[in-house]
């Protein structure tokens, strides 16, 4: 049985001429092009959709848009699986396959309804009272809440599809797509400005396209056609459709999720990208978000089949859907008398309109009497019968304060309850863009007051219900907006509509129960009047305490159609009006915004992009096994057939040591350093003096924090009277550079330096060795090499193997060393010719291991592993760097206080193990007592370690606590349960006289 | 009335009439002996810990808002004691062991839940400074251990430990202790317990000054009036400086949003916290079903609880990334609070140089977990007039005489 039971033959805005085929729980159902998820079960006449978060209770559909508390499904299969879709907004496409949440084996049998028949034992907050005892047994006792609580199920695969993220700037953003905003946009976009119009619908059009109504003269869909014609015209105007603004944040910084593909079948998507978030920064925003209908608390008003006036309504004219047989209307306003007409005319029987106002807007209710429809004034629905559907409505009048009920009580047989609770406008962008909240009594609902952004809210969405207040409204803020950005003169003609004499609605925020069952505040997370009521009772009487205590408004729909019920109740309980109760914060986003979007395109390989070097394709030829340092690949060690890396390491050091080894050294930081007072930059960021320092000549340099402790180091060089190079770590380069602006920017603003990140416009090959010279005599014809013309700590420019290069003397491997610095483009024949030529000497490629293990042997640290941000220059030995005599250098201030100069600081030390061949862990503490039972006081930690084949043996960096005095003593080293015993040495272990280096 | 299942069951008959407000709204008294600012979870605690360890019950909370409004109902909840250095491990570990009888000291189930936190390490560094404090935690006498990439896997099937993700997943550290709470229970067990020992909670009672005669305080003036007090704790958090710098003195804080989400809740995936400093995100799967997700600081500093876009961008990119079956799930809601920031990145729980004036702030991205040890040797604090050896070491003083305390490591990625 296929056939779309409840569907009118005409009528709506779906597509006849095409069917669509699609299963829910299983079972197979038909509906067409236009038609959300929800539209076409209730077409197959569906109303029982899930079971409720608590108590498992049937669930219908409940509203037609993002507004849904209930209908939330389980949407696609396999990777594309998405859960907790409200089915309002799914459009239906071929092949869709739907299933309800949360409910075991089924549907229609539950067994989690057994909650239901405990629920007295389930009140708001029942877990804070219990599972307390015994105590290890709240494990055992979440165990079974976890698996209840939870929705719809992860994916468990990775998500196939892709999604983009782009950025925009309009004059004036348009957030909704009603006759408000289309007003809006329809003002600004003739003025010339550059207008967005989002509208998270698939259609343009908002409240028009379920209701009728004329605008100029004509049905106000004809209105609509040629609105979204002449936007579509306007080459400034970009119309997003299926694009929910989702957060308003700083700086009129909008976020829009847009969604692309959602609506075709699988196989349709491919090559697309599924989602795509816009940050639009806008001039000017204008909010036409709408209102979201209320819905009345009554005892059962859960009930599938009872649902939102407006919802009925737009299922019947907007997709010609009959949501029932016979329905039952119950109003505290005027809007839903239209509903009762529109349902009446879409062929469902209604059998009674209750007005909870005891004078009912006269107009309105002899239309429903010449259409049959009796009105019963003062009246209200206060019980649903029925159980997975509605079967009748209780009718009893309504006392004159609303608390009471009186006279007999009416069973009007029913499969639909229409209810309409009042408005509240969507402020939700407005109060997240910082506006402040005011009561509106004669709306009942919040409005929105005081802005605190370039914004301004129109229509429906400040309060204004009246249509041809809503158009004027649009296109005076539309128009206002455009010339606030130098578009127009500020005016507009608003398109005309019948206004409408409005009587206001009667609050009754609590329908009196008749005395039985649940009436619901917030049907997603089933918390009902007495929910709040005993929050009320127990202290839990600030709005946001009510929330967290009963969880009103925290569930998927973030309270759409429940928080204002709940504050007036609240209100009620506690005595208070309720502007005084106030409003809870609304957060974004809007609706729920996929994580991929978010992350767009910065996933897998584009997630935090490696940065390569030049040389990178070589290394990987040469089967280099890569580390990541920062952002970097840097080659580790260089295996040989099958090496381990102890092997290739060993190999790879002693050839550095015997003959001549090549490092890639390009990933360093370079940052290019011009103008007057550039030494003055250095003098400051660095502890030593840099104005003596000789064109042609380097330094080394440590960078402290304002603490005094160790923060970056590196080589600079002199390039002319006001230009250094200088080089910092390979993972602290961006930070560094940050930090110098910093300095610049907010401290020395008066200085003349200019700071250029030239990190990746060098490539850098260091050559290390006794060899090192003879291959540079042979490739580089034009620099003198010997120690004298061109010593340690110099640079030179001239030409290497035919490239242009800049040649530094300086080493961190204790050889003597050559870093050969070409642009970029000329890396990889750098480094090819150095290879080539270099092959007579053996020369070997080594990685960061085999350079962290030469260094080590040197005595020179690494910043990151020797120090942790607690470490002195001091500490690590280099006394002689910190300059006595300059008058202040960052970080001076905090070196003099008391504790950085305890004798007793963790200081560089070395460590030999006992046993020469035992490499202890990185990390390893050193303890006091090896004898003392935890907490074992500890003395430090091993920095560094290595196996050395140079010195045959093993050996540690380490800091330790006064160690500059304990040479020669032996300390117990500790790590994963094993004590292992060394001797603390000087932290240098090669060409203590630096021979080597200088030769 | 004591909480208890049969409590239910009795209340079940009679639609739970009988339940008592979970703490009085009194008016405020004219003085007191100890007036605690901020009603957070560490304000709150210290009020419990005045009456309950030192007899010190005419006690007033007062808070501007609602109590557990700030931080403490804004955080992520994660609770662990894998601290490196000697002073923070003692001190958060006192916390831990607090925690683990919490709810039935205070009656009140704070659903403090042991599912454990797992810290990724992704490069060489990584390990090296994961090595470094397991090392120590253990020789302090607290869990940790390490577990290799499979190890890794075994204990939490659903991130990607491929070999080819941009970080791979080389080994974590594991403190099984760990785990997570429920933020909004903390604040309103220690708010009912303290109640019942006679402290006043005083809520939209927001302190707009301090008195003083000389160099001792009098009292608070108030949103409600001017209240006398002996003595006067600040807790505060991200107002910290602001209320310091009404009894005339600076801090070294610095105060930025820290942001925090939700996904729509779903059925149990994940039963554990996942942290990674290098990938940049954590996350862990609340009780309701909701992954939380955190990350770190916005960069600028703020008193408004609002953050950027591009935080949530990038968190959403790294969870994605060690979780790429989280693509299609969907933020739900995202927030900030506002986090105090020491240069240490560890707390200030002291004496200060104005008399009767207790400072207890900077706690930044990760005072939650140390919610009721803070509160414990805060109480000390001010009962005695001198710190409890477990917080002598969190003084004012350390940033002139520069005994810091560096936690940076351990705040890699807030929490
Ligand atoms: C997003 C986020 C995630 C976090 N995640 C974690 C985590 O996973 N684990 C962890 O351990 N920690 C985490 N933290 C940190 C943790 O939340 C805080 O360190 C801790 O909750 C601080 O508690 P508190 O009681 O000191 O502060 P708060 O809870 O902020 O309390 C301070 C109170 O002082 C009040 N106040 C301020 N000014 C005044 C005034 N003038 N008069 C009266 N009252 C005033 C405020 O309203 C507030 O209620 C996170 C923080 C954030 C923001």
């Amino acid at each position: 049985m296929t056939a779309q039971s409840h569907r009118n033959p005409t009528g709506g805005r779906i597509d006849r001429a095409r069917t669509l085929g699609f299963t829910f729980n299983g079972r197979y159902y038909e509906g067409h092009p236009g038609d959300t998820l929800a539209s076409a079960l209730l077409a197959n006449g569906v109303h029982l959709v899930g079971r409720s978060f608590k108590y498992h209770r049937p669930r219908g559909i409940v509203g037609s848009g993002a507004e849904e508390p209930n209908a939330l499904v389980q949407l696609g299969q396999g990777a594309l699986t998405e859960p907790n879709v409200r089915a309002t907004q799914a459009e239906l496409h071929d092949g869709l396959a739907a299933a309800s949440v949360n409910c075991w084996p089924g549907v229609r049998w539950d067994i989690g309804a057994i909650n239901g028949l405990l629920g007295g034992l389930f009140p708001a907050g029942f877990y804070y009272k219990t599972f307390m005892w015994p105590a290890r047994a709240w494990r055992a006792y979440e165990w079974f809440i976890r698996r209840a609580a939870g929705l719809g199920l992860a994916p468990r695969e990775p998500d196939p599809e892709r999604y983009d993220g782009t950025h925009a700037h309009c004059d004036v953003l348009v957030a909704g797509g009603g006759p408000a905003g289309l007003a809006a946009a329809l003002a600004a976009g003739r003025a010339g400005g550059r207008v967005i119009l989002a509208d998270e619908q698939a259609e343009i059009g908002g409240s028009l396209l379920a209701g009728g109504g004329t605008i100029d003269g004509r049905p106000a869909r004809a209105w609509l056609d040629d609105a979204t014609a002449e936007l579509a015209g306007m080459a400034e105007v970009r119309v997003l459709p299926r694009a929910t603004v989702f957060g308003y944040y700083d700086h009129n910084y909008l976020g829009i999720a847009e969604r692309l593909a959602d609506h075709l079948p699988p196989a349709e998507r491919a090559g697309r990208a599924r989602q795509r978030v816009w940050k639009v920064r806008a001039g000017r925003v204008v909010l036409a978000t709408g209102a979201i209908e209320r819905p009345l608390v009554f005892d059962g008003n859960d009930r599938p089949g009872v649902m939102l006036a407006t919802a009925a309504q737009a299922y019947a004219n907007r997709w010609a859907v009959r949501v029932g047989d016979r329905a039952v209307v119950v109003t505290n306003n005027d809007s839903a008398y239209q509903t009762a007409l529109d349902l009446s005319e879409s062929g469902v029987a209604v059998a009674l309109l209750a007005d909870l106002r005891a004078e009912v807007p006269a107009a309105l209710a002899q239309r429903l009497s010449r259409a049959g429809i009796e009105v019963a004034a003062g009246s209200a629905v206060v019980d649903a019968a029925g159980g997975t559907r509605v079967t009748s409505a209780e009718i009893r009048r309504l006392g004159a304060d609303g608390t009471t009920l009186e006279g007999p009580a009416r069973h009007v047989p029913c499969d639909v309850i229409a209810v309409s609770g009042g408005w509240s406008p969507a402020v939700h962008l407005f109060s997240q863009s910082g506006g402040r909240l005011r009561w509106d009594e004669a709306i009942a609902g919040f409005v929105p007051d005081i802005s605190r952004q370039a914004e301004v809210s129109v229509g429906a969405a400040r309060g204004t219900f009246d249509l041809a207040a809503a158009l004027a409204e649009g296109a005076r803020a539309g128009a206002a907006a455009a010339h606030a950005a130098g578009f127009g003169d500020g005016t507009a003609t608003a398109p005309a509509a019948n206004a409408r004499e409005v009587i206001a609605p009667r609050p009754v925020w609590r329908v009196p129960s008749a005395g039985r069952g649940k009436a619901f505040v917030d049907i997603q997370n089933d918390v009902t009047a007495a929910d709040i009521a005993l929050a009320a009772r127990e202290g839990y009487s600030a709005v946001e305490h009510l929330k967290r205590y009963t969880t009103t408004g925290m569930g998927t729909d973030q309270g759409k159609t429940s928080n204002v019920n709940a504050l007036a109740i609240l209100a009620h309980a506690t005595g208070t009006a309720i502007p005084a109760v106030g409003t809870t914060t609304f957060r974004p986003p809007y609706t729920p915004v996929t994580f991929g979007a978010l992350a767009g395109r910065t996933v897998g390989p584009l997630f935090d992009p490696a940065r390569l070097t030049a040389m990178h394709p070589w290394h990987v030829q040469a089967g280099t096994r890569f580390e990541d340092v920062g952002q970097w690949k840097r080659p580790w060690y260089y295996p040989r057939g099958s090496e381990t890396l102890h092997q290739a390491v060993a190999r790879e050091c002693r050839a550095v040591r015997t003959s001549l080894g090549i490092m890639d050294a390009s990933t360093l930081g370079k940052i290019d350093i011009q103008g007057p007072d550039a030494a003055k930059l250095l003098d400051l960021v660095y502890t030593n003096a840099w104005g003596g320092l000789e064109v042609g000549r380097c330094r080394y340099g440590l960078m402290l924090k304002e603490d005094g402790m160790v923060f970056d180091d590196g080589v600079t060089a002199r390039l002319g009277p006001q230009h250094f190079h200088m080089t910092t770590t390979t993972g602290g380069a961006a930070r560094v550079m940050a930090w110098l602006e910093e300095w610049l920017q907010t401290e020395r603003p008066h200085w003349r330096v200019y700071l250029t990140s030239v990190t990746t416009q060098w490539a850098v090959a260091a050559i290390a060795g006794p060899n090192a010279r003879r291959l540079m005599a042979e490739l580089c014809p034009n620099i003198a090499l010997d120690a004298i013309d061109f010593p340690f700590m110099a640079w030179r420019d001239g030409t290497v193997a035919g490239i242009a290069a800049r040649v530094f003397r300086v080493s961190f491997s204790g050889e003597s060393a050559f870093e050969i610095n070409v642009p970029s483009s000329q890396g990889m024949a750098l480094w090819q010719a150095l290879m080539t030529a270099g092959a007579k000497y053996d020369i070997t490629p080594y990685g960061t291991e085999a350079m962290h293990v030469l260094r080590a042997e040197k005595g020179f640290v690494i910043v990151g592993q020797e120090t942790d941000g607690t470490v002195t220059p001091g500490d690590l030995g280099m006394d002689w760097i910190v300059g006595k005599k300059k008058p202040d250098f960052v970080g001076r201030r905090g070196l003099a206080r008391a504790d950085c100069k305890r004798p007793d600081r963790k200081q560089l030390v070395g460590l030999l193990p006992q046993d020469p061949k035992e490499v202890l862990v990185e990390g390893a503490q050193i303890m006091a007592d090896a004898a003392a039972p935890p907490p074992v006081p500890m003395e430090g930690h091993v920095t560094s370690s290595y196996w050395s084949a140079t010195l045959s043996r093993s050996f540690a960096l380490a800091l330790l606590k006064g160690g500059r005095a304990r040479h020669g003593q032996t300390v117990p080293v500790h790590a994963y349960g094993k004590t292992s015993w060394a001797q603390v040495t000087e932290p240098i272990f090669y060409d203590k006289e630096g021979e080597k280096l200088r030769g | 009335m004591k909480y208890s299942l049969l409590g239910l069951i009795k209340g079940a008959g009679n639609h739970h009439k009988d339940w008592p407000a979970a703490w009085r709204q009194p008016e405020p008294k004219p003085a007191y002996d100890v007036v605690i600012i901020g009603g957070g979870g560490h304000g709150l605690a210290t009020a419990y810990f005045l009456a309950k360890e030192h007899g010190v019950t005419n006690v007033a909370v007062v808070e501007k808002g609602w109590i557990g409004g700030g931080n403490t109902g804004r955080n992520t909840t994660i609770v662990r004691s894998n601290y490196l250095w000697d002073e923070s491990a003692h001190l958060y570990e006192k916390s831990l062991k607090l925690w683990e009888g919490l709810s039935q000291e205070l009656n009140f189930n704070t659903m403090f839940s042991q599912r454990g936190v797992m810290n990724l390490a992704h490069n060489l560094h990584d390990l090296r400074e994961l090595n470094r404090r397991v090392s120590a935690i253990r020789l302090n006498g607290i869990d940790s251990e390490f577990l290799t990439t499979e190890q890794v896997k075994a204990f939490c099937p659903i991130i990607n430990t491929a070999p080819t993700i941009r970080y791979p997943v080389l080994g974590a550290s594991l403190q099984r202790r760990g785990g997570t709470a429920r933020h909004d229970a903390v604040a309103w067990g220690f708010a009912r317990a303290a109640d019942r020992l006679g402290v006043d909670i005083l809520q939209n009672c927001e302190v707009t000054g301090i008195r003083r005669e000389g160099i001792r305080v009098t009292g608070v003036e108030t949103t409600r009036g001017f209240i006398g007090a002996r003595k006067i704790g600040s807790v505060a958090a991200g107002h910290s400086s602001v209320i310091a710098a009404m009894a005339g003195l600076r801090l070294p804080i610095e105060s930025h949003p820290l942001q925090a989400l939700v996904s729509e809740p779903v059925k149990p995936v994940l039963d554990t916290v996942v942290m990674s400093g290098a990938v940049h995100v954590y996350v862990s799967q609340s009780d309701k079903g909701e992954l939380v997700i955190g990350a770190g600081i916005d960069a600028y500093n703020s008193y408004a609880q609002r953050g950027t876009l591009q935080v949530i961008e990038e968190q959403m990119a790294a969870l994605i990334e060690l979780f790429p079956m989280f693509s299609r799930m969907r933020l739900m809601r995202q927030w900030a609070g506002i986090v105090d920031v020491c240069p240490d990145a560890s707390p200030i729980m002291a004496r200060t140089p104005v008399e009767g004036f207790y400072i207890n702030c900077g706690w930044g991205t990760g005072g939650f977990k140390a919610t009721p040890g803070s509160g414990w040797v805060f109480a000390h604090t001010i009962a005695q007039d001198r710190p409890h050896e477990l917080n002598a070491a969190f003084t004012l003083e350390r940033f002139s005489s520069g005994a810091l305390i560096d936690e940076h490591g351990a705040a890699a990625v807030a929490h």
